[in-house]
This record gives structure tokens, sequence and C-alpha cells, in this order.
């Protein structure tokens, strides 16, 4: 039975215990049954009534469902000759050929043996479909009766019907707790198989990358080099080049915004900056790679100098715009947070406004701008489309602005991206590379909020 | 020299230290500014010739000996027919000084290659066409497409230019009898993506970004008000409570393109869901913007002020009640529009969607969630990829569609928060 019909079944049963338990206990209400005063609403009976039937089944489906598919593969792999398969890789392919013969078509195509195994297969999908359907569905019932049968007037019905929805409420907050855990655990997991084929330190502090592994063992080139140094070394050159351009024009953006001008000038100002800030990332890296780089690559050569297509400044120049709102924001919220006593004891002595911002309001909120600066970092380090776009593919160990580098985003797209197979070094290096931009971003985020925390609790 | 003097020398300088840093700040402004209009100019030039359709006007003889079908014929016999022939034979007659096969071969791609799929649906639809005459304006091809709209200059010398001497003779004759006519390109908003570009359309993206955001919003705007609820009326102080609280301000800074890891990992490779599929995407990008919204919705749930609460609650309301018959509706404004917002940043994000495999080129159009699919800044990506040069405009053209739905969510947004604010 499908998922969708099944849900809309337990739907329909729990509307209609809650309207059974309702009835009795409206009933009951009106025959002076209670013992006490009338404490609570009949709904709420009829809600804790619904809820524990619905829940349980809800909660039995989705088991059946996680089991289901171990099942059925374990229940093919017993039926087909165990000795055909070396190992899983194989008897997934011949599973997902057997799975995707959905039309009478491609049943004919397959051959005899491989069509005995989809008849089996559908044997089996049918039987467990069924006893899934039936499981759920009388649990459903049986769990109804009960509720039907148990509830009555002296029921804290009212009660017990918040504590579900507390329940509830606390299951979608810890959801972050969960993402955060699956997160490092799918990196964690597929890196470590990473590591068990290449040292990590190799991977750490090597310099030479080329992930292509070859196909035949005498190709030329055929052993892969996984030294991640340029990589790392390409990030920080676009990011720095980023910070350069954001953090001062984000600054004094700032600054202009919440010390110098009108409100009439703010309130036109910021939705700008805020129009900045929501244009995707996509578009950023369409117009560095269209417009910026090859302006940047003739102007270059006017001068005399060789510049690479798609060198690191076009993608480094475009992050620092895209960041410029970001700044100016954290800037912003911290200037603001510094006490005006500060600024119009400063002004009484008779400092210039400058003054006052450079040698009183910026010492002031230091820990701030640094903190946002740190966040600023991040952003740029995580970033991908700019420079998937608008950077380099080859991994070369330079510092020159005017080359062409790639970043650890990069590669992890170009890894993961078209073509692959789950098991080969080059795939589960995209995760090595995702752990460290995790630890890296982390580390640099957690450093900024506890700095900017301080900071806030410094003037409160 | 007295002291009133070397106060006044020295003001005159630091007044014009003042005005300096004065105008550094007005500087940095203008060019954040300037480098918006710059981005926004450049993509609005660069697009507008997407939306106009060069056609070329052909008379087709739709006899059935060529098609080898009549009008009695059912749509199989119509779908395996060869409509190239007719559409052919229109071009030859127009043309009949052409006998080269190599020549015959450059006057064919006058026409796109999509023009023999639209005279088919033509016959489809009506087939008492067939055995007769029709004038059909046909879908030009992207070359007759670009001299039209002067993106390739006619007057470069023969060698530096795409479309050589013969080709651009023949435009210019059909150009001089009228044959050659430009309108409003509807097929750009009709159809799934296309090797081709002049047949290249957007809708198979902008269907695929929406059922993206429907499962997004009805996964993570739930979601997201209940764990705001919790952390700001029931949380109890304590250490788990402050982990949650970490996480979610952790997850917010998290970069996008780790959410696509986890999404290969756990949904693709775990639970084997479908790739490329809008039910994954909008599964990941609900994580993705879950602390986005949770943080407006605290926000607003904090704005509310405690008298309400107390008031419920001095009338026999039980805490459960007081926060939803009087917190919640109270702050849903600020909720929806921190909503919004969370929306339109999952509608530009492109890194965690190329993880799952929503960049394959996909050309029929999603029907369901679960049905392979791309998304708008995906068909950004592939379109600015793909060499020819009739994709530029197209890839800006996407992008204008993008930003009109961005704009018109932020604006959405905007009208609510101005129009239920309430200062309490």
């Amino acid at each position: 039975m499908k998922i969708s019909l099944m849900i809309f079944l337990l739907l329909i049963f729990a509307a209609f215990s809650y309207f059974m338990a309702r009835q009795k206990i409206t009933t009951a209400y009106r025959q002076h049954k209670s013992k006490h005063k009338i404490l609570t609403l009949p709904k709420y009976f009829g809600y804790v009534a619904a809820l524990s039937s619905l829940i349980p089944a809800l909660l039995m489906m989705f088991f059946l469902q996680m089991v289901e598919e171990p099942y059925i593969n374990h229940e093919i792999s017993s039926f087909i000759s165990s000795s055909q398969f070396d190992d899983n890789q194989d008897l997934n392919l011949y599973m997902n050929e057997i799975i995707s013969a959905d039309t009478p078509e491609k049943v004919a195509a397959l051959s005899a043996e491989k069509q005995q195994v989809h008849q089996r297969y559908m044997e089996i999908q049918t039987t467990t479909d069924r006893t899934q359907a039936v499981i759920v569905l009388s649990l459903a019932i049986l769990l109804a009766v009960w509720a039907f049968k148990k509830i009555n007037t002296d029921t804290p019905a009212r009660r017990v019907f918040e504590r579900i929805v507390e329940g509830i409420l606390l299951l979608a907050a810890s959801i972050a707790i969960m993402t955060t855990v699956g997160i490092v655990f799918s990196v964690l997991f597929e890196s470590t198989r990473f590591f068990g084929e290449v040292p990590i330190l190799s991977f750490m502090f090597g310099t030479e990358w080329s992930p292509q592994t070859a196909i035949r063992a005498d190709q030329v080139g055929s052993s892969a080099a996984f030294g991640a140094v340029p990589l790392f070394v390409g990030t920080m050159l676009i990011s720095f080049i980023a910070l350069l351009v954001s953090v001062p024009l984000g600054l004094m953006s700032a600054i202009y915004l919440s010390e110098y001008a009108s409100q009439r000038v703010r309130s036109l100002t910021k939705p700008v900056l805020e129009i900045l800030a929501g244009i995707p990332t996509v578009v950023y890296g369409f117009f560095a790679a269209l417009t910026v780089a090859p302006f940047i690559r003739d102007l270059g050569q006017s001068m005399g100098l060789s510049v690479a297509s798609e060198s690191a400044l076009a993608a480094g120049l475009v992050m620092g715009i895209m960041i410029i709102p970001f700044v100016s924001s954290l800037s912003d919220d911290v200037l603001s947070a510094v006490p005006q006593s500060l600024r119009e004891g400063s002004l009484g002595l008779g400092a210039t406004r400058s003054e006052t911002i450079i040698k009183v309001l910026i010492p002031a909120a230091l820990p701030g701008i640094v903190g946002g600066v740190l966040l600023a970092a991040s952003r740029a380090i995580g970033e991908t489309m700019i420079v998937v776009m608008a950077a380099g593919l080859a991994a070369n160990l330079t510092v020159n602005p005017l080359d062409a580098v790639t970043t650890v985003t990069v590669q992890i797209v170009t890894l993961l991206t078209g073509d692959q197979e789950f098991d080969s070094a080059k795939t589960l290096a995209a995760f090595a590379l995702g752990l460290m931009l995790f630890i890296t971003t982390l580390i640099l985020n957690v450093i900024a909020l506890h700095v900017v925390r301080k900071y806030r609790e410094q003037y409160e | 020299m007295n002291n009133t003097d070397i106060v006044k020398q020295s003001l005159k300088k630091r007044y014009f230290k003042e005005r300096l840093f004065k105008t550094m700040g007005m500087l940095s402004i203008v060019t954040a500014i300037l480098f918006l209009l710059l981005l926004l100019t450049d993509i609005f030039t660069k697009a507008w010739p997407a939306f106009i359709q060069t056609r070329v006007e052909l008379t087709v003889d739709l006899n059935e000996a060529d098609l080898g079908i009549d009008a009695q014929s059912d749509e199989q016999a119509i779908m395996s027919a060869d409509f190239r022939k007719p559409i052919r034979a229109a071009l030859l007659n127009t043309f009949p000084e052409v006998t080269k096969r190599k020549q015959k071969r450059e006057l064919y791609s006058l026409t796109s290659m999509g023009a023999e799929f639209q005279l088919r649906d033509m016959v489809i639809e009506n087939p008492q066409l067939i055995g007769t005459q029709q004038t059909i304006q046909f879908m030009a091809d992207d070359d007759v497409d670009a001299v039209i709209k002067g993106t390739i200059d006619r007057l470069l010398p023969e060698s530096d230019r795409r479309v050589k001497n013969d080709k651009l003779g023949w435009i210019e004759t059909l150009e001089a009898s009228g044959q050659i006519t430009t309108g409003f390109n509807w097929h750009f908003f009709a159809a799934g993506d296309s090797r081709e570009p002049e047949m290249a359309g957007i809708k198979g993206a902008i269907l695929g970004s929406l059922y993206t955001l429907l499962v997004t919003l009805a996964l993570s705007f739930p979601v997201a008000v209940a764990a705001a609820i919790y952390l700001e009326e029931f949380a109890p102080k304590n250490r788990f409570i402050d982990f949650i609280e970490i996480n979610i301000n952790n997850l917010a800074a998290v970069p996008s393109i780790v959410f696509g890891l986890l999404g290969l990992a756990v949904f693709i490779n775990f639970f084997s869901m479908p790739r490329s599929a809008p039910i994954v995407g909008g599964i990941v990008l609900s994580l993705m913007t879950l602390p986005t919204i949770i943080i407006a919705s605290r926000s607003a749930i904090k704005a509310v002020p405690p008298s309400l609460r107390e008031a419920a609650l001095g009338l026999g309301a039980s805490k459960m009640q007081s926060v939803f018959h009087h917190v919640l509706p109270a702050a849903l404004p600020g909720i929806l529009t921190g909503t919004i917002i969370g929306m339109a940043q999952a509608l530009g994000e492109t890194a965690p969607l190329l993880m799952i495999g929503m960049v394959a080129f996909i050309v029929d159009i999603p029907q369901s969630v679960t049905d392979p699919s791309t998304v708008l800044p995906i068909q950004v990506f592939l379109w600015a990829d793909s060499p020819e040069r009739g994709f530029l405009e197209k890839t800006s053209a996407a992008i204008m569609v993008l930003l009109f739905f961005l704009i018109a969510m932020n604006a959405i947004a905007i009208y609510l928060r101005k129009k239920f604010e309430k200062k309490w």
C-alpha cells in the first residue's frame, strides 16, 4: 500500500476517534457523571484519543519502512545463489536492474534467470506491503479502541495533551542537534574511509593535488595525488582578497550610515545593501566569470602583465563585494551597541567626529568588529558558487593573485558532480575536504560568536 | 605665534581630516551602490535579446505522399512521420539556386532543430492540416537569431564571422521579403531545457524550484515555529537547551555546501532516495533554512509583550493555551516575514543542490516532487557553462526571472511587515 494512502487512512481514523471520544465525554458531562466540576473541555479528550492512536501508528509505519528495504535485499540475495557475487557492488547493480524493471516491456527484456528473480522480488514486495498495512492499521484500531474505553471524565485530558504537544515542540527544537550530528557523522565516516586509503599527513601537508585516478594501472599519471596544501592556499588567497575588499568598504559604510548619514539617506541606502546581500551567489559567479574576469585580464594585458583568465583576483573581488553588506550590518550592530556616553564624552572634550570614531568608538567596538571579520572570513571560505564559476580547476601552489588557483569548495563540487562511484578515493576525498571546511568554519564561528557575546556583555 | 593661532592651524588640519574621513565613508557606500547598478545593467543588457524570438515564415506543403500519413492517421503515426521534409522543401523552394549538398545543409540550418517538432505538434492538434499548404512562422536557428539581433556583426570580414556570406545573403533576402519576424519569446517560458539555445526554456526549472520550495516550506515552517515556541516559552534553563541554542547559531553559519554533503551521504546513499529529485533538495534546503526561520520567529515571539501572556494566564488559560491562542497569533506576521526571507534564501541557493545531483541535464518538465528536475539557480549555472553563444543571453534571462521571484518574495515580506507591524 502506498505511504500516502496509509497516512490518509490513519488521519481519517484519528479524526474518527476524536469525534467518538468527544461524543462520549459530552454525553457523560450531560448526565453529570463527573465527580468533580467540569474542568476540561471535551475536545481535549478527543485530541488525546486521536493522538494516542495516530502517533504510535505513524512511528510503527516509519520503522517498518526503514527495515523494508534491507529485508527485501536480504531475501533476494538469499534467493539468488550467493556464489555469483563477490562483493556488494555487483549485488547492488543487479538489484537496481531488477527494481527498475517496472513495465512489462522492461521485464521481458531481462534474461530468463533475472525474470525469475524479478518475479520473486514482486512477490516479496507484495507480501511485505500487505503485512505492513495490516500491522499498522490494526495497531491504530487497537489503540483507538483502547483509548476510547480508557477515557472517562476523570482523565486529566488537557494535561496529557499539553505534555504530548510539549514533547513534540522539544523534538522540533532538537532537530538542530540532529542536523549537526548528521553532518559530523556523515562527513567523518566517509573521511575515515578516505584516510584509510590516503594517510592523513600526506593529505594535510602534501603539495600536489591531482585526484584523477587512471582506469588502467599502466597509464601515464596513474598515481593520484591527494596533497591538499594548494587548495588550502588557494582558498586563503581568495578569501584574503575578499576580506581586503569587504572589510574596509563594509566598515566605512557602516560608520558613515550610523554616524554621519541623515535618516533619509539611511532609509534609502540600507535597502540597497540588503539587495546586494539578497542576490544569489550564482549570479555573482556569472558576473565574475563573464564580466569581471575578462575585464581584469584585458586590463592586465594592457599594462603588460600576464593575467590568467580565471584569476584569483576576479573571484576574490566579486566575493568581497558580496560580503560587504554582511560586514556592514555586523559592524553597524556593534557600533550602535557602544554607549552614547562615550561618544558624548569625546565630543564634549572637543574632538571632531572622525577623531571620536577612530580614537574612541573603534577601540571600544574592536572585539565586536573582530568577531564580525571572523564571521565574514568563514563566509568567504565556505562560499562555493563564485569560485566554482570564476576560479580555476588546476591546483597551482601560488600566492600571486593574477594566477588561477583552486579552492576547497571548487574541488568538492568537481569531485562529486558528474559520474561517480561512491567508493573511489576520488569521491571520498571530497568528504575529507568537507570535513576540513566544516572544522575550519566551526572554529571561526565559535570564536567569533564567543567574542561578540563577551563584547555585548561588556556594555550591558 | 600665540596659542590661538596654533589651535586655529591645527583645527584647519583636523577639519580637513574630518572631511576626508566623511568622504571615504560616502565613497565606500557609493562603490557598493555603483557595483550593484553595474551588475544589474550588465545582466539586463545581456538578457533582453532572450525575450525576443526570431521566426522564419515559410509556406510548407503538407502533402500526404511526403509525410506518409493522411488526415485519418492516428497520433502514433503522426509522431513518427518525417516533418523535416516539408520544411526543407519550403526552404529549397525559396532559394532554388542552392544545389550543392554542403550548401543545402547550410540552408536547412536556417530554421531551428525544433521547427519540425513545432510542425508536428500543429498537425497532431489539427490533423486536417495534412494535404494543405500552410504559411507558418518557424523558430529560427540561434545563428539567424544572433544576426537579426545584432549579436553577430554583419560587417565583420567573413573569416571572423560565425555566419558565412552565403547564409547571411539568404537571411538578408528573407529579411527583405518580410519573411523574418520577431516577437515576444513565449517559448522561453513554456519549454524545458535543451541543447539548442533557441529551443531552451525555463519552465522546467521554474517548476522544479516551485516543488523544491514547497517541500522546504512544508518541512521547515512547522518545525521552525515549534522549535522557536519551545525555546522562547517552554524551555527550562539547562545544559541541553544551551547546547541546542549553540547548535542553531552554528548551523546558521555552516557553509551551504556542507549541507549538500549531508544530503548526499544521508538521504541519497543511506536512505537511497531518488537523485535529482525536488523532495531531497527540499529536505536539504529546509535543514539549511531552519536556523534562519527559528531565529526570526524567536525574535517575533520575544517582541510580544508579557502583559498579553499574563492577562491570558490570569483569566485561567493554561500556559499552552496562552501561547497558542494569544502569543502565536500576535507573533505570526513577524514569523511569516522571517519565513519568506528564509524561502528567498532557499530559492537562490545552488551549492547544496549540486551535491545531490540536481545538476543533471533534464529536458522533461517535472510533474511531481519525485521527478528528476533542476532549479532556477542551477539552470543559470548550467547555461553559464555552455559554450554556445546563444546561451549567454538565456543565462542572463534566467537570472532576471530568478531575481524577479526574489524581489517579489521580499516585497511581500516588506509589505507584511509594514501592514501588520505593531508597536506594543
